[in-house]
């Protein structure tokens, strides 16, 4: 089943068209990723789906229910989180309250027990609960963006490049924390990578977009194994039998 | 004691200039925007509090809560009538809409209650503390409590309760808070009706202390000015840039020729800009764009 499903989707930031009818499904339970260059709009699909812009064309179902020019907290409502590029936490508050403002649509009792809970997925931030997000390092900065969304109790998470600037050991953890959320509390992923390593080996699906459409899309295990994404997005080389490589050869969707 | 006299009158002048300071900043924090009306707000609050208590004739204490929460509702309708179409547009264009507010305020004001000065009749009128050779006016003593009250309540809000949380991280981080799923225009609502109502108390505050006219909303100038002082952004920053400019006023009356008094406040603001202009408590916010 699908929790997401989108089709056709246009998105225009004023004239410029940064999303030329993008189709995806996100399967229930499932960790899709999409993959793709610099300005290739795959941040523009994620805004779009949460809400910060409008799209000119097309259908967001959620659910089965359309979440088609909904604002962004009434979308947050219906169990979309949306962990934005950029570690966007509120600076001058302590992660003990940015972690409670995750929670701020629900009124159940069960809110201190899911701080404690994100505690356990990030060891690292319950030494700091009292700290400024501002003085926190990028890494825990990052780990206090997905604590809070996880706050929210999410169906279904969008995570705009989690490894962004961060270290290795930082990536690998990341993306540990990712596949555990997926398997132990059966959070969906829409994941948004420019690191393609990382999210081909967590990812179930994967999407290839390129310059506002989707040109490609497989099982992560045959992505990774496509020429293709190979060459151009995981740098690994076929070095042609002069050392050059012949000007005829393309990407296959071209 | 003529210095303390001073420091008594000066204190209890900025304590006026910092609440309407504290709306100034509340409503620049959280939106971005900077109210020009705050001054004429005040003033609405004063004609509203004399309206109740003379005309209406209800108990004191009664028409002070009406006139807060009546300033409190014309602060959200203004938010969302004038303001929220004005999301994502300059600020110069803002800046327009809200100094043009302040002469409609200033228009209706004259015509519904005349241009002749009216007082406000308190039940601590005429009262006086004694102190050695000085002499406090009840209304002056109002005033202090009133804004330590206010600013207790206000910190309390903002640092305890869940919704003056998010109104925090909302002003921090906007985006952020839209994707948490806090109703960020409704927090903008809601932050006009903090500041019209805290613009509500402070014309309560100081209908006793000098008569009321449509023109009184002016000193709105001088709490910005005060607003400036104290660092934009900073609440504390608001009171204390108010009380500097209260009592730079009062010092400046007595030491200073006639005049220097009503431009003291303006040559505080030159001297602030150029020694650190940042004001007194800087919020160092690095903006995200």
């Amino acid at each position: 089943m699908n929790l997401l499903e989108i089709n056709n989707l246009e998105t225009y930031y004023g004239p410029v068209m940064a999303i030329r009818g993008v189709s995806l499904n996100v399967p229930k339970g499932s960790i899709v990723t999409l993959l793709g260059g610099n300005g290739a709009g795959k941040t523009t699909v994620l805004k779009t789906i949460s809400g910060a812009i409008d799209p000119q064309k097309g259908t967001i179902a959620f659910a089965g229910d359309s979440i088609l020019g909904k604002d962004p907290d009434a979308i947050a409502l219906t169990g979309i989180a949306h962990v934005p590029e950029g570690r966007e936490v509120f600076p001058f508050l302590t992660v003990d309250e940015n972690l409670k403002m995750g929670a701020f649509t629900r009124k159940d009792n069960d809110i201190k027990a899911d701080i404690d809970a994100v505690y356990d997925y990030f060891p690292a931030l319950k030494t700091l609960a009292k700290a400024q997000a501002i003085n926190l390092s990028g890494g825990q900065q990052q780990m206090l963006a997905i604590g809070r969304a996880l706050m929210l109790n999410p169906k279904l998470m969008l995570l705009d490049e989690p490894s962004l600037g961060l270290s290795p050991r930082l990536v690998a953890e990341i993306s540990e924390i990712i596949t555990r959320l997926n398997r132990e509390r059966g959070v969906t992923v829409l994941l948004v990578e420019q690191n393609a390593r990382m999210a081909l080996d967590i990812g179930h699906y994967g999407y290839v977009m390129e310059v506002g459409r989707i040109v490609m899309e497989d099982s992560c295990e045959r992505l990774k194994s496509a020429t293709d994404v190979q060459e151009f997005y995981l740098g690994m080389k076929d070095e042609g039998v002069r050392g050059k490589r012949r000007w005829k050869q393309r990407k296959t969707w071209r | 004691m003529e210095i303390f006299q001073l420091i008594i009158s000066g204190i209890s002048q900025g304590c006026l200039y910092g609440l309407i300071a504290l709306g100034f900043v509340l409503i620049y924090k959280a939106t971005e925007m900077v109210n020009f009306a705050q001054g004429d707000l005040m003033m609405l609050g004063a004609y509203f509090a004399i309206t109740f208590v003379t005309v209406l004739e209800w108990p004191f204490f009664w028409s002070v809560l009406a006139t807060i929460l009546c300033m409190a509702l014309v602060g959200a309708v203004l938010e969302r009538l004038l303001l929220r179409p004005m999301i994502g547009e300059p600020h110069f264009a803002v800046l327009m809409l809200t100094i043009g507010l302040g002469f409609v305020i200033r228009a209706v004001a004259g015509a519904v209650w005349g241009s002749e000065p009216k007082a406000l009749p308190v039940p601590y009128s005429g009262g006086v503390i004694k102190l050695g050779d000085s002499v406090i006016g009840y209304e002056n003593v109002a005033v202090v409590i009133g804004t330590v009250i206010l600013c207790l309540l206000v910190w309390i809000f903002f640092r305890f309760t869940r919704i003056g949380i998010a109104m925090q991280a909302a002003s921090q981080n906007q985006l952020a808070a839209f994707y948490v799923g806090i109703p960020v225009k409704r927090v903008y609502s809601l932050v006009w009706a903090i500041s019209a109502g805290i613009a509500g108390l402070a014309g309560v505050l100081t209908a006793p202390v000098s008569l009321v006219d449509p023109l009184i909303g002016f000193v709105g100038i001088k709490a910005f000015a005060a607003a400036i002082v104290g660092g934009f952004g900073s609440l504390p920053g608001a009171i204390l840039g108010g009380l500097l400019v209260g009592l730079t006023e009062q010092f400046a009356g007595l030491y200073l020729p006639p005049g220097f008094s009503e431009m003291s406040a303006y040559v505080l603001l030159l001297i602030m800009l150029i020694v650190r202009p940042q004001g007194i408590f800087a919020t160092m916010q690095k903006k995200k764009v």
